[in-house]
């Protein structure tokens, strides 16, 4: 069979060149496999690895905020919040819509959702809605399957216990802001928060932590199959805070809500402060989960300013509060002696001018006891005048006034010592004598704050310059601190200082002092203080001569600023308040009347704690209620510091 | 030799002959290469039996029938009926294209009720079958003549234009392939294959003009497969980085990270070789290599030692065929060729591929069986 023979060895040949063609693309296929399997294999297991495994952030715990006893002022609480990937979802709007449908979503969490999306990396989750509670997590939860890239996430909400009673020194922590990113992931992190105001931005980098790792394996659509190593970094150092609140909660009472408060209270000897109030207050949980637009609205136009820190950073002519200062720039460079006599006819005249003094029939001769004591005007014109502008800004400086004192948390201000150099800089003309008159009873330009007012009580009392603190080094140990702060002495004399002491000794506690009406009656916690008064406008002549209008037909904003600024015991000092009622002038009454009684209240409940010496039980916040001010004298009314 | 075939020239063979012509060390080989399968198609599913081994088990266990009713019945009715076959697969294709429901993006699946069929993949089949046939009818003194492969050249290009409309260009490719070499086999002589490859080159820029742009995108994607790592060059990067860290050994049975993470698309069926060669790495996948190797030398044997040509050309055009698969599958995953779909055969999931392989391998069986037998061009049997 020819035939067939021949064809068969004809495609035999060809089957063989077949063959071979077929075993020339296996040896390729093998030689590929050798190059990735061999040859490249150390490439291919780093890419391989990191395909795989994903380094993410973990947000630290917030470090906590105690105060000098250990009570929580400031914690984190468990927190549930839909979150939604911007890589993951194809279309982040009808996403919204999708998770509007389930849960209220305001426009304006539409509209932050959407910018923070572009902001940001597109991997890194977007918060959408925070604060879940459990029925809406459920119905989250439930629609998961069809929304890609949505997940609920838990995290820890910045929670204060005390809510608004301690809001402006604890400051709050708020989403970080573009201008805050440093670069640093973490600050990326949907779940962090970043400490905005008061304690929160001081004690930021401590109370932060260290950022954990958490390395998992994730598959190509990015969810996690397993966690590989975990890492939790290191939850944020606690702050303990020189504040007592059990004593912030009491002040914070006893000037109520209605007016515009501030108080401070400090232990005079470590400057510790106790107790920093600024009333009204607001809430600080509303900037930890979000602030409506109205709310901030009506935050932020309030004339009484809750969401100022009025006690460190609200200006005020001191007043009167300011005449042991001058008293003592008097009797240091010997200006005045504590014998000097000088004779009040009601109002002293430096060339054209005419100064009032706050008694319209004068108050007769008088020396620094009484003159402190009734706080009489033309006495302390006219030891200013004698002492001149540039010894009293010089021991106002010394004092503490005229420049930010360093407290640990901002918003402090400087306030304003006016001196000859100022008034040139400032408007170009030169110093006038009367100005030097005008800031003898602490009017004029001079500003301080509450802080810097309750400084100089205490840098008078202790004789040392004190510097005040918010933060502590630790909790107070049982029996209080045996090594107290080591501050400088301040170099007065000890007799002049104690004539001043001795003067305000009997502002409070003398029959005819200013602050007669709202002395410590207990002997053992007697304090001794100043008033004053400052004026928010300018009397007219025209009201001299038609009797002065009444206090309350002068509108609030108006109104003067009544001072008071006290150091208890009068024995031994340690305790130091000052408080200031903006526009708080009632009725004539200026300090005294409606200030002095705050601070007579605050500083007897300082000295039954004693908080700078005893450790209270934590829980025992003081529940007391402000008693109700005795009625005062007749002869007190009208009395103005 | 001859005394032996005058032998057994007076009768037929009985179905107890035919039974016992069945080549059990094939049938040994191609159970391995399946096993192999089940046990990917378990680790694919993170070691589970469902959703694809226990199917793939069923699938093979049921794919026996048509392989061993293909490897017995008389090799002349396969020749008397292979023109109809070829017509009933081509009218299925026509079918597919008028009405296929889509699925991948491409149409190519028919839903007949009960099961998918992917006729393109029986046309594979079909076509070598009718081809055989065709060549098999020719005068065997001379090369066929130009005019003569006109007509076969028909029965390659009218389902390849078909299929590429669905559109599959890697069955295309396969159908081409196959058809070619079915062509070089019959002793096409060898400037007519130079003048074909001219034709395409010129017809090209056509052709790219008629591309779907993924195919397209494929294309350019194998050219330069970094350049969108997260597009279309996705699936070779990550095949690429699953073998690659396999290594000489591999991960491991079941411990293949990048297949298991998701990493790699379509794990279980196209991309199920980069799969075996993570977890086993390079050894295990030469291993399975060899299997193959084992399957087509076997093939080619039981085809060249068969005295007719209807039966060498089937024999070696599906021997052929399963290479292609085998080939171009793992060409693919290991970046030497574009990405197109074609399964790896008896391992991949897939119902369509694996009894259409079966089948194949009953028909190449059923050569072996028949190897005697002699076929008039006619189809008229008459026995050596």
């Amino acid at each position: 069979m020819p035939r067939d023979t021949q064809q068969q060895k004809s495609l035999t040949r060809r089957a063989l060149i077949l063959a071979g063609g077929e075993v020339a693309l296996g040896a390729a296929l093998v030689g590929r496999l050798y190059q990735l399997q061999v040859l490249e294999k150390d490439r291919y297991r780093v890419l391989a690895d990191e395909n795989r495994i994903n380094l993410r952030l973990l947000v630290p715990p917030r470090g906590r905020i105690f105060d000098r006893f250990g009570v929580e002022m400031a914690d984190n609480k468990q927190n549930y919040r839909v979150v939604v990937v911007p890589e993951q979802t194809a279309d982040i709007d009808a996403t919204l819509n999708a998770i509007g449908s389930l849960i209220t979503l305001t426009d304006s969490d539409r509209r932050r959702v959407l910018r923070d999306a572009r902001r940001q990396h597109a991997f890194i989750p977007v918060e959408v809605r925070t604060n879940l509670n459990w029925e809406e997590m459920a119905r989250i939860e439930v629609a998961i399957p069809e929304l890609p890239g949505v997940a609920i996430e838990q995290g820890l909400l910045r929670f204060y216990p005390f809510g608004p009673t301690a809001a402006h020194f604890l400051g709050y922590v708020a989403k970080v802001s573009e201008k805050e990113l440093t670069g640093d992931p973490l600050l990326e992190l949907p779940d962090f928060r970043i400490g905005k105001a008061g304690i929160e931005k001081s004690q930021d980098l401590k109370l932060r932590g260290t950022a954990g790792t958490s390395q998992v394996e994730v598959n190509a659509y990015g969810r996690v199959v397993r966690e590989i190593a975990r890492n939790e970094g290191k939850p944020g150092q606690d702050v303990v805070l020189a504040i007592d609140a059990a004593l912030q909660d009491f002040v914070t009472k006893r000037c109520g809500n209605e007016q515009s408060v501030s108080c401070v209270l400090l232990d005079a000897l470590s400057g510790d402060i106790l107790a920093l109030v600024s009333s009204p207050s607001f809430d600080p949980m509303l900037f930890s989960a979000g602030l409506t637009p109205a709310m901030w609205q009506e935050l932020s136009t309030d004339p009484r300013n809750p969401l100022a820190n009025k006690a460190i950073g609200g200006l005020y002519p001191p007043g009167s509060t300011f005449k042991p200062i001058v008293a003592l720039a008097g009797l240091e460079s010997g200006a005045i002696t504590p014998d000097t006599p000088i004779t009040c006819p009601g109002y002293l005249e430096l060339g054209d001018a005419t100064f009032h003094c706050w008694q319209h029939g004068g108050h007769g001769t008088l020396r620094l006891h009484d003159a402190i004591k009734k706080s009489c005007d033309v006495f302390f014109y006219e030891t200013a005048r004698r002492a001149g502008i540039d010894r009293i800004a010089a021991m106002a400086r010394r004092f503490g006034f005229g420049e930010a004192l360093g407290l640990d948390i901002s918003g402090e201000r400087a306030g304003l010592i006016p001196d000859r150099e100022w008034k040139l800089a400032t408007t170009g003309v030169p110093w006038q004598q009367g100005e030097t008159l005008n800031t003898g009873i602490g009017q004029g330009s001079v500003l301080a704050t509450p802080l810097q007012i309750a400084t100089m009580a205490a840098r008078l009392v202790t004789g040392r310059q004190v510097v005040p603190h918010l933060v502590r080094a630790g909790t107070l140990p049982p029996g209080g601190d045996r090594r107290l702060p080591n501050f400088a002495p301040m170099g007065l004399t000890q007799h002049a200082v104690a004539q001043v002491l001795d003067g305000m000794n009997a502002v409070c506690n003398e029959q005819g002092g200013t602050a007669y009406a709202a002395r410590i009656t207990d002997a053992a916690f007697a304090m001794g203080g100043k008033s004053g008064t400052s004026q928010v406008r300018r009397i007219s002549q025209w009201e001299r001569d038609h009797g002065l209008l009444k206090e309350d037909q002068i509108p609030w904003k108006d109104r003067e600023h009544a001072l008071f600024v006290a150091f208890a015991p009068v024995g031994a000092p340690r305790y130091v308040c000052c408080t200031v009622v903006e526009h708080g002038g009632v009725e004539g009454g200026g300090g005294s009347a409606v200030a002095a009684p705050i601070v007579r209240d605050v500083l007897l409940e300082a000295q039954k704690r004693d908080p700078a010496r005893r450790v209270p039980h934590p829980e025992s916040v003081a529940q007391a209620v402000p008693p109700a001010a005795p009625p005062l004298p007749a002869s007190d009314r009208g009395r103005r510091g | 030799m001859s005394s032996f075939s005058a032998d057994i020239s007076h009768r037929e063979l009985t179905l107890t002959d035919r039974v016992r012509g069945i080549n059990w060390g094939l049938i040994l080989l191609i159970s391995m290469i399946s096993t192999v399968g089940f046990a990917m198609l378990y680790s694919a599913a993170n070691g589970s039996w469902q959703p694809w081994a226990s199917k793939q088990v069923a699938r093979f266990a049921v794919a026996f029938i048509p392989m061993l009713a293909a490897a017995l019945i008389d090799i002349r009715h396969w020749f008397r009926v292979s023109y109809w076959l070829y017509g009933v697969a081509l009218l299925l294709v026509v079918a597919v294209d008028l009405r296929g429901v889509v699925g991948m993006g491409a149409q190519r699946w028919i839903d007949l009720g009960v099961i998918q069929l992917q006729p393109s993949e029986l046309m594979k089949i079909a076509l070598v079958l009718a081809l055989a046939r065709y060549f098999h009818c020719l005068p065997a003194e001379t090369n066929p003549r130009f005019i003569d492969l006109l007509a076969p050249a028909g029965l390659i290009i009218v389902p390849v234009g078909l299929v590429l409309k669905q559109p599959d260009l890697g069955t295309a490719m396969m159908l081409l392939a196959c058809g070619a070499i079915v062509f070089f086999l019959a002793g096409v002589r060898l400037w007519v294959f130079g003048a074909a490859a001219l034709t395409a080159c010129a017809a090209a820029p056509l052709i790219w003009s008629r591309l779907r742009d993924y195919q397209r995108a494929r294309l350019t994607t194998f050219l330069s497969p970094d350049a969108d790592p997260l597009g279309a060059g996705y699936h070779i990067m990550q095949s690429k980085i699953a073998l690659g860290s396999g290594g000489l050994f591999g991960k491991g049975f079941m411990l293949g990270t990048q297949t298991h993470l998701a990493f790699l698309p379509e794990r279980q069926t196209d991309f199920i070789f980069t799969m075996i060669a993570e977890e086993f790495g390079l050894v295990g996948g030469l291993a399975l290599l060899g299997l193959y190797a084992l399957v087509i030398i076997y093939g080619f044997t039981i085809a060249l030692r068969s005295r007719n040509q209807f039966g060498r050309i089937l024999g070696l055009g599906l021997a052929t065929n399963f290479f292609l698969y085998v080939f171009i599958n793992t060409a693919m995953v290991i970046g030497l060729i574009p990405v197109v779909g074609v399964p790896l055969p008896l391992i991949s999931y897939g119902g369509t591929a694996m009894v259409t392989v079966m089948l194949g391998f009953g028909l190449l069986m059923n050569v072996s069986i028949h190897r005697d037998v002699r076929i008039s061009r006619l189809g008229e049997s008459q026995v050596v």
